[in-house]
């Protein structure tokens, strides 16, 4: 404890142009902490079963009192967290935050990035609903497209061949329990390694000359009116547009008509649409999702290749990639949204 | 190797420290102990999550229903096994019948009537009404099963 305290007062957060987007990372945390809240409430009403899990999230959004907003605040937080979570990685990489002796802060950034897209996955399909449930087949389909481990990690995702009541058991196994232990452990790592190695700097700003907030009060009262923002947002969000519940799931019956994944997955989803069915003497979906692999491997070693031998950021190739990379998914979430 | 009692602190012509070679030696079976054992957890834990194949009846042939069901220009969607199977009614004599799982990602294809052909809302991809590709990423075409009417009843098998 005595610990914490002299941590609180000694730490301070650098003051410069680019502070705001501290807050990122704290927002991130905080809905974080909300979907934990609302996600155990849940808990006690939910059935992970075929025949109840729909019926049971329809009992909590119709018949228990204020149902309908745990579970619209769970979705609409789940939604601003990966959306904050995007913001919070852009601006490490904006704000060349990411170079040394932070890259391991950054390896596990986007470790706990991914394991929040899997949080979104796995949850998406615990309704049970028509549009969940073509999600969760073209998605698993996806990771079972995949080259040499493919096939042995659809299965392992759907419990067998097809997605049916054993994929939602094991989604719901995967979001409420294996995830979270992981997530847990990994947030504490990501956090002490942030507190370890203090605030990063921009390579424009002098760090010797540069003036300091003291963390706490000053910079933690500003973090909790932030918060507090972002609680409001939430709010309205949930109780002026509550999340939809949909259609039953029906493994016999056709895709509907408008079907899309969730907004984070829409650039991938659209990408795949206009990938053509061969290209030379490949199948495109395989060269689509060896794209993405790549990209997304690329991307999470970016401080190896963000880097010169001295550790000083290569700051105009990564402005360039990120520029483009932001500009493709919002080009492609955009289209992938209104085609 | 020899390995001595140690208590000279060397091994005479092979020039190594005993306690060295011995303290190695015991590393060496230790780690190999531990391994050993990890792997006999770890084993059965990776089986474990590897689902068991079920082996489902092979349904080779489905009634589909009455020919009355379906109007002209009309397609649904029926149980083939456990996937679903589409049943097209193309004009009044007519019938024809695919696999419904679209050979890009799986999801289940409809019949549209406006164009006459096959659609899968998940990746706009459109099949013929013999299962070719049209447009859009599917790779390959559908499956085509046999139509059989028999009387009033359709019937929709494998073909051979």
């Amino acid at each position: 404890m005595s610990g914490v305290i002299e941590l609180l007062e000694h730490k301070t957060v650098p003051v410069h142009s680019a502070t705001r987007w501290y807050y990122f990372g704290g927002i991130t945390l905080f809905l974080f902490a909300i979907q934990v809240i609302t996600g155990i409430l849940l808990l006690l009403y939910y059935r992970p079963t075929v025949a109840e899990a729909f019926e049971s999230v329809r009992f909590i959004m119709t018949r228990v009192e204020f149902g309908w907003l745990i579970r619209s605040i769970h979705s609409w937080s789940a939604n601003l967290l990966i959306f904050a979570a995007f913001v919070h990685m852009f601006s490490v990489v904006f704000t060349h935050a990411y170079r040394k002796p932070r890259e391991l802060t950054w390896l596990s950034g986007i470790v706990l990035l991914g394991l929040m897209l899997g949080f979104g996955f796995s949850g998406y399909l615990l309704p049970w609903n028509q549009i969940s449930y073509f999600a969760t087949k073209v998605g698993t389909d996806v990771a079972a497209s995949a080259p040499l481990v493919g096939p042995a990690m659809g299965r392992f995702l759907r419990g067998g061949d097809d997605v049916g009541a054993a994929t939602l058991t094991r989604f719901f196994a995967f979001h409420v329990m294996i995830l979270p232990i992981i997530t847990a452990g990994l947030v504490m790592f990501h956090i002490l390694l942030v507190q370890k190695n203090g605030m990063s700097t921009p390579p424009w700003v002098s760090p010797s000359g540069v003036r300091q907030m003291r963390f706490f009060p000053n910079f933690f009262l500003r973090e909790l009116m932030v918060w507090y923002f972002a609680l409001a947002i939430l709010g309205v969000l949930a109780a002026v547009f509550p999340w939809e519940l949909g259609d039953k799931a029906d493994p016999f019956a056709s895709a509907p008509k408008g079907i899309r994944p969730e907004w984070y997955f829409l650039a991938q989803f659209y990408t795949l649409k206009l990938v053509p069915s061969h290209v030379w003497i490949f199948e495109g979906e395989l060269l689509g999702i060896l794209g993405f692999g790549l990209l997304a491997g690329s991307w999470a070693v970016l401080p190896f290749w963000g880097m010169d031998r001295t550790g000083a950021a290569r700051t105009r190739l990564v402005t360039g990639v990120g520029v483009v990379l932001v500009a493709y998914l919002a080009t492609f979430t955009v289209l992938g949204y209104y085609k | 190797m020899e390995l001595n009692d140690g208590s000279t602190g060397c091994c005479g012509e092979c020039g190594s420290p005993p306690q060295q070679t011995r303290r190695s030696a015991l590393s060496w079976l230790l780690g190999a102990g531990v391994s050993a054992s990890l792997a006999s957890f770890f084993y059965p834990v990776l089986r474990f999550l590897n689902p068991p194949h079920v082996t489902e009846a092979a349904v080779n042939e489905v009634a589909a229903g009455k020919v009355q069901d379906l109007k002209p220009n009309s397609g649904k969607i029926i149980k083939f096994g456990n996937k679903p199977a589409l049943l097209v009614r193309v004009s009044e004599t007519e019938f024809k019948a695919f696999s419904a799982v679209c050979t890009h990602l799986n999801c289940t294809v409809q019949y549209q009537d406006s164009t006459r052909q096959i659609w899968c809302a998940c990746h706009n991809g459109t099949y013929d009404m013999n299962g070719r590709v049209v447009s859009g990423p599917p790779p390959n075409p559908l499956e085509e099963f046999a139509v059989l009417l028999r009387g009033d009843d359709v019937v929709i098998s494998r073909r051979a």
